[in-house]
């Protein structure tokens, strides 16, 4: 029997259950933060993890920026040609590549590798109780676990998108001088003249930004799983949107306030 | 401090709930200083989520539970820590950190919990691992390679490991061949004779039960319906513990399965 109220208990039921899991996560970041101050700190934990994070994640945040940063200056070329604008590729390219594609798309690569891992390998220490065993053994997991996480991901991020900035201009320059006939030097000069300062610096905070909500995503989910493998495959991947949907949110935010003005 | 007549473990009315699903229902329990109690009863009643409410692993809906005469649902969380660092426990599914090497987690809670250099602690774990029937090799495997009898060993190995003045042994035996279930016995009677330890374990077993207890409870429902020394466990007219250790199918107790 459906009552016409179906719909609205419906609706409340979707309401409240998204503003419980925004509470949950509320108190996952408080907790996360404290700890990041407190001792004891697993030095050698954060330096596995930057490993994991940073390392490992190069080649394909290299491969992602090397290729948008030369599919972008070919098409800026295409564009700019109608207005004879050609000269405008290597500005162009640098701006978006270090305000925008580098840490973006930077940020979203290495989610899909990270985001899912720690979900996958927190959320089974959880199903299998090694969480809990960690408590019986003197050992904060908030401490043990996630902080570590936290820490190597927030300095990492920035590293990684330094390393996609440059590879991404690389991919620009390599298809305007080898194939759109730019001039090489000229091409360089024109780079180095439009970088701002200002550009660096709000690509590296968008990055710790990103790398924080990254091992945020991954933790939380991570460690609030249950219910068996199901529920960790369900973990992961609430990590990966999760983390997508906050970095593309905190980017937004981060060049309003930037940019805006 | 010490007080000979408080409980080590007491627990009152406590009830703990998963939805609307009634786990606990005022379970009265105590465990005397180096007293070994073992709970006994049907799987899903509740065995393991009253050691875990103990612990803190899970919050109890109700009741009071004191750890050495204080109320351990009332601590913060430092306290907490700190009563937490008395004791050890073996999970029922051994929860082996499965990113270490063996010998590490059995040295996990001396290299961490109590800052041990790592040679120290390893030559313990050795030690330890070699009083659960384990080789020195063994050390360098990943708990993932070993049998689940040998992980089972591994997870006890750790739980003693610190030495702690209270253990839980959540179904010690389980997947054991019967001689090295009788060798864990002697272990955990020996861990109650020298180390004076307070146990509280959880077992299907009931050779096991015999030899490890000084008394046994009955859980059935979230509820202690019988308790009693050892002796008496075989002369109880209780119905329940009666049909429970002689396993037989009909009885007070019905299993799920032969509901109609
Ligand atoms: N985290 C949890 N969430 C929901 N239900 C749970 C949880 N943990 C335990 N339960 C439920 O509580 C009941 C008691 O579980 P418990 O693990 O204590 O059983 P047990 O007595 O140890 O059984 P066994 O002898 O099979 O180990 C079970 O019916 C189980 O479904
Ligand atoms: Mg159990």
């Amino acid at each position: 029997m459906l009552s016409i109220f179906e719909p609205l208990a419906i609706i409340g039921r979707v309401v409240m259950a998204a503003l419980a899991e925004l509470g949950r996560l509320s108190k996952f970041t408080a907790e996360a933060v404290k700890n990041i101050f407190l001792p004891p700190f697993y030095w050698r934990l954060i330096l596995k993890q930057m490993l994991h994070i940073g390392y490992y994640s190069l080649p394909v945040v290299g491969l992602t920026a090397l290729f948008t940063g030369a599919a972008l200056a070919q098409q800026i070329f295409v564009g700019g040609s109608r207005f004879n604008a050609e000269s405008v590729v290597p500005g162009v390219v640098v701006i978006a590549i270090v305000r925008e594609l580098g840490p973006v798309l930077g940020g979203l690569m290495v989610a899909g590798r990270v985001s899912s891992a720690m979900a996958a390998e927190l959320g089974t220490m959880r199903v299998t109780e090694q969480i809990d065993a960690l408590t019986t053994l003197s050992t904060d997991p908030f401490k043990y676990l996630v902080v570590p996480r936290l820490i190597a991901s927030v300095f990492t991020l920035p590293l990684l998108v330094l390393v996609a900035n440059v590879i991404g201009v690389l991919g620009g320059y390599l298809i305007g001088t080898e194939r759109l006939g730019l001039n090489a030097g000229a091409y360089l000069k024109v780079t180095v003249d439009f970088l701002e300062q200002a550009d660096v610096i709000s690509s590296l905070v968008k990055a710790a930004v990103f790398g924080f909500f990254i091992a945020l995503m991954g933790s939380y989910y991570g460690y609030h799983s249950s219910g068996g493998a199901q529920g960790v495959g369900k973990a992961t991947t609430n990590a990966v949107v999760g983390a997508f949907i906050t970095i593309l949110l905190a980017n937004l935010i981060i060049t309003i306030v930037v940019f805006g003005t | 401090m010490k007080n000979d007549t408080i409980p080590m473990i007491q627990l009152e009315n406590v009830t703990k709930h998963f939805g609307s699903k009634h786990v606990l229902n005022g379970v009265n329990l105590s465990v005397a200083r180096g007293e070994s109690l073992v709970i006994i009863g049907g799987s899903g009643t509740g065995k393991s989520v009253t050691l875990k409410c103990i612990l803190g692993l899970l919050k109890a809906d109700s009741g009071t539970i004191n750890v050495d005469g204080r109320d351990v649902t009332l601590m913060g969380k430092s306290e907490r820590k700190k009563i937490l660092s008395k004791f050890g426990m073996l999970f029922q599914g051994a929860a082996l950190f499965d990113s270490m090497k063996v010998w590490e987690n059995v040295a996990f809670g001396l290299i961490q919990g109590q800052g041990m250099d790592r040679v120290s602690a390893r030559e313990i774990a050795t030690e330890k691992l070699r009083r659960v029937g384990l080789s020195p090799d063994v050390g360098d495997l990943s708990p993932s390679e070993l049998s689940g009898g040998m992980q089972k060993r591994v997870g006890l190995a750790r739980a003693i490991a610190a030495e702690p003045e209270i253990i839980f042994f959540d179904e010690p035996t389980t997947g054991l061949d019967p001689i090295m279930a009788d060798v864990i016995n002697d272990l955990i009677v020996e861990c109650v004779t020298d180390l004076g330890a307070t146990t509280l374990s959880i077992t299907h077993d009931m050779a096991s039960a015999r030899k490890i207890a000084d008394r046994i409870a009955m859980i059935h429902k979230g509820e202690i319906i019988w308790e009693g020394s050892k002796a008496e466990v075989d002369k109880s007219d209780n119905p329940y513990v009666e049909q429970f250790i002689h396993g037989r199918a009909d009885g007070p107790i019905q299993m799920e399965i032969l509901k109609p």
